[in-house]
């Protein structure tokens, strides 16, 4: 009977092949995720209504059920209540606010986009936290009537904080102000002197009209002044992810070890950075142990190559020990193991932060004892008003030294997000009750004790421009290990104590004399001093030298 | 073994449907990794064919270290009883089969018991079975665009000891690190399949071929038509009212449940393109066949509060 139909149809393999070709090409589209946030009434659920529509995703059940509940209970006078589309708790339509955050789906042809809908209301910003976590850009609604408002300011500062790259100012609600250039000015300077004051750099201003559609998906007539993209155009052309999960050194937390039986043992993982090929020399820690990928095992055959994001399973060439929690590492950069580090938190409880109290910390794959061993400064996301020794309390942001039972592999928040978040769990509880992002990494072993020396390292083996290079690059890797490091080259005295110096053989050599003084003075500090500056032989050079052509700024000399 | 998903046009990112599929991926081993017995809820539908497939792929070469549950209503479509069995024999998992005793006993029946029927066979037997065998975590194949309740619910969804949950004070959950920490009495519902769309549903079970239960395809069935609902007449318990004769009719569902109370659209497509061209300008939602949400507007939160999947 089927195959007789077919037959009857000819026409019906025309349309298989179009679909085909469809999925195919549906298939190879990218991924954007994106947050919606701002105050409360600023018109997030009606824009993200707006976006649903004019892309065809709302079904026509959905939109009689959204006709009846807009005239029951809907707060447009005439026309559909998007918000009731959005607001999916009970309790959010009756009072028609938005307590926690949504999450919805549409497609264009270039790109699917998960959106969340974050609450404007101060008392559930940590589900708004939930929400930027993992998103790849922000839509930072204004209400073009009232102009930045305090969720304003505290949105974008927790954007910015969770590391989203891409802010959109989106000043909605241009159909209520006329659709006024002069209004828009107005507000973007003000966010701008905001942001400047806030350390925000990458901002996209668009004013729209959700309501009406205005820019939203089409550009319309009110507001012939704007040049700018429309939203979809500008959320369709972003970049999406991580750029430099791509082309830094292999990360790998260990989720789960498979040993279905004698003869096969497998590490699976997601990469949280770089890809791994079969024959990759890699690192386990914190062990350090060494070993090669021998295969990388999936479902669907063995690959050639991982991707950064891809959940796979490993062999490995050795038998090691490694388990849940482990980090398999490229071995030229492998993350420093740390029982210390500072962090930015966002505290999510009810209860304040108690500093000397245990909690859970879950970093990667990995879970340890942890507590706050101080609580450095507090910071207002709202005023920016910096604040010292207040407790930490519910949607507080905060720069903790928190201390760890046992040494983690960590990275730095900035440069990889896989490793450089945490979470902390209250142990009696059980709730998450802070988002942690790593900004320094310490060691408590190697933390400079009061009275001790900094290390002096005369750099020699390259020219001038290597040597500073090196200097530099070395700076940064202590520094994020909370050393405190100067680099002394030709420069750094010549503007200063050096300047009553001229170019003579004997000013050259009092202006060396200097440096090892100032060297000398600096180490007494706790301070590593790194010296850029050619020395003749024979001359005097307190600490050790260090040849830069085969040091290795990231190597062991370092820690 | 099937293809794998090509990667994108640059080489280097991967696409919508692999981030998915890792994501899901990785979201089975936490929980295995972090809880101490759980279990797969298998409603033998389209999700929870998807989801076995993930499951599959999160623990190869081993088979998924857990076993699955359906919880049966003993009315379901006989092609779902077929699939199911074949199914867990493939799997290599263990397949334990949940009928409350009780609806059992008073032979509860979506004929004469209404929304009786769902709330005894599905939530309280669903209850049941995560008490009797003490199972801590249960995937579930609930993803965020079906409904707007879900749309809110997080990927590690937590219920009291009495298996209720409070949508008003969820746990934040922030990027991939999943906290799977409970009270002794409390339990997890996990939802792997949260940010996937019903596109990516069939496209990935159209990429990937994954066995589904016939009845997605058109075919001519028996047929009546009931309050706007196409029913199948899919064996001899079905009670025809007086003068009401079953007509074949060529049909597919979009859904698959207790089989008299489940809406099929009539269609003719009988092949995956056929079915995902047709979804494609499709104007009703998925759910829309199903009885259940139509009760009211937040009837799908209040059937959650009180346990249902």
């Amino acid at each position: 009977m089927a195959t007789a139909l077919r037959e009857a149809r000819p026409e019906r393999e025309t349309a298989r092949a179009e679909v085909e070709a469809y999925l195919l090409a549906n298939q190879a589209k990218s991924l954007l995720r994106f947050l919606t946030c701002g105050s409360v009434d600023d018109g997030k659920s009606t824009l993200i209504g707006r976006l649903l529509y004019d892309s065809k995703m709302l079904f026509e059940d959905q939109l009689a059920a959204l006709e009846a509940e807009s005239k029951r209970i809907g707060t447009q006078p005439s026309g559909l209540d998007f918000a009731l589309l959005v607001d999916g708790l009970a309790a959010e339509r009756e009072q028609g606010i938005t307590i926690d955050v949504a999450y919805r789906f549409f497609a264009t042809d270039k790109r699917k986009f998960i959106v969340a809908d974050a609450p404007g209301h101060e008392q559930y910003t940590r589900n708004m936290v939930t929400g930027a976590s993992t998103a790849d850009l922000a839509i930072i609604l204004i209400d073009a009537r009232k102009g930045v408002l305090p969720q304003t300011r505290r949105h974008s500062v927790l954007a910015d904080l969770l590391g989203i790259s891409e802010l959109v100012v989106a000043v909605n609600k241009m159909d209520l102000v006329d659709y006024s250039q002069t209004r828009f000015e107005e507000i973007a300077s003000e966010y701008r002197a905001f942001a400047a004051e806030a350390g925000i750099d990458r901002f996209t201003f668009i004013p729209l009209s959700g309501l009406e559609g205005d820019n939203v998906t089409r550009r319309g007539e009110s507001m012939p002044w704007y040049g700018g993209p429309t939203l979809l155009e500008h959320l369709e052309q972003v970049p999406a992810g991580q750029k430099e999960a791509r082309s830094a050194g292999l990360l790998m937390p260990v989720q789960w070890v498979n040993r279905p039986d004698q003869s096969f043992r497998g590490y699976a993982g997601t990469l949280a950075r770089g890809r791994a090929r079969p024959g990759d020399e890699v690192v386990i820690l914190p062990s350090g142990r060494r070993t090669r990928i021998e295969r990388i095992v999936t479902f669907d055959g063995d690959l050639d190559l991982a991707l950064p994001g891809q959940s796979v399973t490993f062999t490995f060439a050795d038998e090691v020990d490694c388990s849940r929690g482990d980090v398999v590492a490229a071995v030229d950069s492998p993350p420093p193991a740390a029982d210390r580090i500072e962090a930015s938190l966002v505290w999510m409880a009810g209860e304040p932060l108690v500093p000397g109290r245990s909690y859970w910390l879950k970093i990667g794959t990995q879970t340890v004892p942890a507590s706050v061993a101080r609580i450095d400064e507090t910071r207002d996301p709202v005023t920016l008003e910096p604040g010292e020794g207040r407790p930490l309390e519910l949607n507080d942001i905060g720069r903790c030294e928190i201390l760890l039972d046992r040494a983690v592999a960590a990275t730095l928040y900035a440069d990889n997000r896989g490793l450089g978040r945490f979470i902390l769990i209250d142990r009696a509880s059980n709730a998450t009750v802070a988002a942690g992002m790593v900004e320094r990494l310490l060691d408590r072993a190697d933390r400079p004790q009061e009275g001790e020396h900094g290390r002096i390292l005369w750099l020699t083996g390259a020219s001038a421009s290597g040597r500073s290079d090196f200097a530099r690059k070395a700076q940064q890797r202590l520094q994020a290990r909370g050393r405190p490091s100067f680099v002394l080259d030709a420069a750094a005295l010549r503007d200063g104590l050096s300047s009553d110096l001229g170019t003579a053989p004997e000013d050259e050599a009092e202006n060396r004399r200097r440096v090892r003084e100032v060297a000398r003075l600096m180490s007494r500090a706790g301070v590593t001093v790194l010296v850029a500056l050619e020395m003749p032989e024979g001359e005097e050079k307190p600490g050790t030298e260090l040849d830069v052509r085969s040091a290795d700024y990231e190597g062991d000399w370092v820690i | 073994m099937t293809a794998q998903l090509p990667i994108t046009r640059s080489g280097t990112d991967l696409t919508h449907l692999q981030q998915l599929e890792a994501e899901s991926i990785h979201i089975f081993r936490e929980v295995v990794a972090e809880t101490d017995n759980p279990v797969m809820l298998y409603s033998v539908g389209k999700d929870s064919a998807v989801m076995l497939h993930l499951a599959r792929k999160a623990f190869y070469p081993a088979p998924p270290p857990f076993p699955l549950l359906h919880v049966d209503t003993t009315w379901k479509f006989r092609d779902m009883y077929a699939l199911r069995d074949q199914v867990a024999r493939e799997s290599g998992m263990e397949l334990i089969v949940h009928r409350n005793p009780e609806a059992l006993r008073q032979g509860i029946n979506p004929f004469d018991h209404g929304s009786l029927h769902t709330d005894m066979w599905k939530t309280e037997g669903l209850k049941q079975a995560l008490d009797r065998h003490g199972f801590d975590a249960a995937f579930g194949g609930a993803r965020r665009d079906e409904e707007k309740s879900r749309a809110k619910e997080r990927v590690f969804s937590f219920r009291s000891a009495s298996h209720r949950w409070d949508p008003k004070n969820q746990r934040p959950e922030l990027w991939d690190l999943y906290n799977a920490r409970k009270s002794r009495s409390e339990t997890i519902r996990v939802f792997p399949l949260s940010n996937w769309t019903e596109l990516d549903i069939w496209q990935y079970i159209y990429t990937e071929n994954i066995p589904i239960v016939p009845l997605y395809l058109a075919a001519p069935r028996p047929t009546v038509v009931r309050n706007g609902l196409v029913l199948m007449v899919d064996d001899d318990r079905f009670r025809l009212e007086p003068g009401e004769a079953p007509v074949e009719r060529w049909i597919r569902f979009r859904t698959l449940g207790c089989y008299p109370l489940t809406g099929a659209v009539e269609s003719e497509a009988e092949t995956l393109p056929e079915v995902i061209a047709e979804m494609l300008v499709a104007v009703t939602s998925e759910r829309q066949g199903r009885a259940i949400d139509h009760d009211q507007s937040a009837s799908m939160e209040k059937k959650k509060q009180e346990g249902y999947f």
